[in-house]
């Protein structure tokens, strides 16, 4: 396989000299001046000249441009398995993230469970996983990508434990473990000891993706805008996180694998790179989106006391293995209120679960930290450690003591259902442009199934490298470098100097922890048409004062100009959600309007939004599971 | 709980810069991480502190690694405690700006 370095004339991204000098520039990197000109990237570039700026390297003022077949935004599950699959396809790729490369995103925070229709503990089918996906969804699964999920999900789970990731086995070594997890309707989830699923995954897809030559990996890469060209999409532009220098990476095809949205809430499950990032740069480049109003919270997030070190959502292992009780302030076990979750037993659904949480602590019955308590003090230590060692003296040096003492959990944001709109191939309706994992919409419908997510990274990474590759190789080998929303502001940021007086940096830290707190406060899993409406209106408000432009550019690793751009994210997928929640006049799955109590049929609907006319445009088409049906 | 001051020496400065050390005080509760330290700042005090950080709390993530009172750690998992505390990047590895350092493998950096 060809590497990447199969082509100096284009790979600029080791360039090191001054922009001023464009004619030497070109003769450096050899490129045809024809073809910069065709770009009008490099003179774009600003000269500053002011003294510090002169007296430093000059990296960060030359747009750096890159070539490749497929681009992968996002080095989590999803992506790291679609750079795989697509170097397998024989392209030649590029993988950034905004971070480092395999330990920013979700998967490597999963503690939990992988759900696939293995059959090592009973007797299994994917038409079984399929039926209780399905009903998790509450009638707005895509069925063709539900399906995908769940047929394709075991060749992917023997796979990683041909490629030894260490799933948990029975004793006698004799079957991979798999777990009774609530919605199934049997032993179907796979797991790695202790709590250590997420970096199991990680770890093995690293360790896949080191030797091969064909993908080349760069962390540090933010993302602004997906390139496009007469419709298509011809690859991306933005920033090196390190240097500020502008980068323009030219693609035969482009997968978005950035993940979900729970970063715009308060409280969170996943890494602080989980923006939506990737869903603001699929609708600005003219793809749909799908069922955003489909926030999932998880019910069990770890609350109080505080504890570092470990994921909040650390507590569903622990219900999968010995159950515990959920209590409210007076010792009741109200869940048998809600839902049929029988004593010790844990079998309640992630929404009805998050529902009857928020009820307790809204008539007064919530715990002191405002949420419920969480006890496993009926099971003895010696069952505990046996089934969570490790995890005990952690807990330990954290000061608690679970046979004494009750935790406190509360719903958290931990997972978005809704995504880019994609066919069963990944590609979204922009030609080039496709989706993988937590980022595309509609697998999961109106809730999750629980252990969903690692699988659907998975299945989906695989699939969409192989289309995107398909699609690269016949466009053929010239690339053109499209537009891009964001390209003068990149490239008119990408000084080295930090100007005073220019701008504001101040108010960016402190606006993305009022947007957070907004979200939790109107747009969380309980919402009215009041709340929804007043969180547009701040939320417009926000986006007036975040302005039309980034701070002055300040060198390398600009935190401010990071949220700047994060910021100009998270408004527009906030908006998303809000105009999708306000508008779906009922309750479904993780979507509960308390003004609009009940499922309606008229809404077995998916709400679709795109992009136009400098507005969102908001529509309703019936789901493709009644279509299917009908 | 009472809430408590951590006084945190902080080396800030950029590459070829004379290093300086700024000083923060911060309000915590018993229990806080460094890195809940660290972010109070960027939103109370100075939007320019730059350190790495993406998974918050489970360090899982491994990217806040950085010298807390003369020791190599993360901020994640670091307790504040009352009184002064330096924080400092890593000794061994390039400076990009304050708390932040080449810590990717070169192979994986866009300027190698």
């Amino acid at each position: 396989m060809r590497g990447l370095e199969g082509r100096p004339a284009r790979d600029a991204g080791r360039c090191n000299v001054p922009f001023d000098d464009a004619a030497s520039l070109r003769a450096k990197l050899d490129v045809p001046s024809a073809s910069v000109q065709e770009t009008g990237l490099l003179s774009a570039v600003p000269a500053c000249r002011c003294p510090p700026c002169a007296a430093k390297s000059g990296k960060s003022r030359v747009m750096n441009e890159l070539d490749c077949d497929v681009l992968v935004i996002g080095a989590g599950g999803a992506g790291m398995y679609a750079a795989l699959s697509a170097a397998r396809a024989g392209a030649r790729v590029l993988l950034v993230d905004r971070g480092l490369i395999g330990r920013a995103g979700a998967t490597v925070m999963a503690q939990m469970t992988v759900a696939v229709a293995l059959g090592e503990e009973c007797p299994d089918t994917p038409e079984a996983h399929l039926n209780d996906t399905l009903a998790a969804g509450r009638g707005l699964c895509d069925p063709a990508l539900a399906r995908l999920l769940v047929e394709d999900g075991p060749a992917r789970i023997r796979e990683m434990d041909a490629w030894k990731v260490g799933w948990a086995r029975a004793e006698d070594g004799s079957h991979i473990r798999q777990a009774h997890a609530p919605g199934h309707d049997r032993p179907r989830c796979v797991y790695v000891d202790f709590l250590n699923t997420g970096p199991a995954v990680s770890r093995t897809l690293r360790t896949q993706l080191n030797p091969v030559s064909a993908v080349r990996r760069i962390g540090d890469i933010v993302i602004t805008d997906i390139a496009t060209h007469a419709g298509r999409a011809t690859g991306a532009v933005g920033f090196e996180l390190g240097s500020g220098a502008a980068v323009s990476l030219r693609a035969g095809a482009t997968i978005i694998a950035t993940g979900g949205l729970t970063r715009l809430y308060a409280r969170n499950s996943a890494s602080a790179n989980m923006g939506g990032d990737g869903y603001a740069l699929a609708l600005r480049a003219g793809a749909e989106l799908l069922d955003m109003e489909f926030v999932q919270f998880f019910p069990i997030g770890h609350l109080a006391p505080r504890l570092i070190g470990m994921d909040p959502i650390m507590w569903d292992p622990f219900r999968y293995k010995l159950g515990g009780r959920l209590l409210n302030r007076d010792g009741d076990e109200f869940s048998e209120r809600y839902g049929r979750e029988a004593s010790g037993r844990y079998n309640l659904t992630r929404d009805v679960a998050t529902y009857a949480i928020f009820k307790e602590v809204e008539a007064g019955r919530g715990s002191p930290a405002g949420g419920a308590f969480l006890s496993f003090t009926h099971v003895p230590e010696a069952e505990l450690r046996r089934n969570f060692g490790p995890v005990i003296d952690r807990l330990a040096k954290n000061g608690i003591d679970l046979t004494r003492q009750a935790v406190e959990v509360a719903p958290i944001a931990h997972y978005h259902m809704g995504g880019v709109a994609v066919g069963p191939d990944m590609a979204t309706r922009v030609p080039g442009l496709y989706a993988c994992g937590e980022a595309v919409g509609g697998a999961n419908g109106a809730n999750r199934l629980s252990g969903n997510a690692i699988t659907e990274a998975l299945v989906f990474g695989e699939v969409a490298g192989r289309h995107a590759a398909a699609h690269a190789r016949a466009q053929g080998a010239l690339r053109v470098a499209g537009d891009a929303p964001s390209l003068s502001l990149v490239t008119g940021a990408a000084t080295l100097c930090r100007p005073e007086g220019a701008g504001s940096r101040s108010g960016l830290a402190s606006l993305m922890t009022r947007l957070q707190a907004l979200m939790a406060e109107k747009v969380g899993p309980f919402r009215t048409h009041d709340k929804l409406a007043a969180a547009l209106a701040e939320l417009a408000a926000m986006q007036a004062e975040l302005g039309e432009a980034p701070p002055p550019a300040a060198g390398g690793y600009d935190m401010a100009r990071l949220d700047w751009y994060d910021l100009r994210n998270m408004l527009l997928v906030a908006r998303c959600v809000a105009e999708a929640a306000i508008a779906r006049k009922e309750s479904r799955g993780a979507h509960q309007r308390e003004d609009l109590p009940g499922m309606l049929p008229e809404w077995e609907a998916n709400q679709v939004i795109e992009w136009r006319d400098d507005g969102l445009r908001l529509k309703r088409r019936a789901a493709l599971q009644q279509r299917e049906a009908a | 709980m009472t809430t408590q001051i951590a006084e945190l020496h902080i080396r800030r400065g950029e590459p070829g810069d004379a290093p300086r050390e700024q000083v923060f005080n911060v309000p915590f509760e018993p229990g806080q991480s460094v890195l809940d330290a660290l972010r109070w700042i960027r939103v109370h005090a100075d939007p320019d502190l730059a350190f790495r950080f993406s998974c918050i709390n489970a360090n899982a993530c491994k990217e806040c690694m950085m010298q807390i009172d003369g020791k190599v750690g993360y901020a994640c998992t670091a307790r504040l405690v009352a009184g002064p505390m330096q924080v400092a990047p890593l000794a061994n590895k390039a400076l990009v700006r304050d708390l932040v350092t080449e810590i990717a493998p070169p192979e994986e950096r866009l300027f190698r």
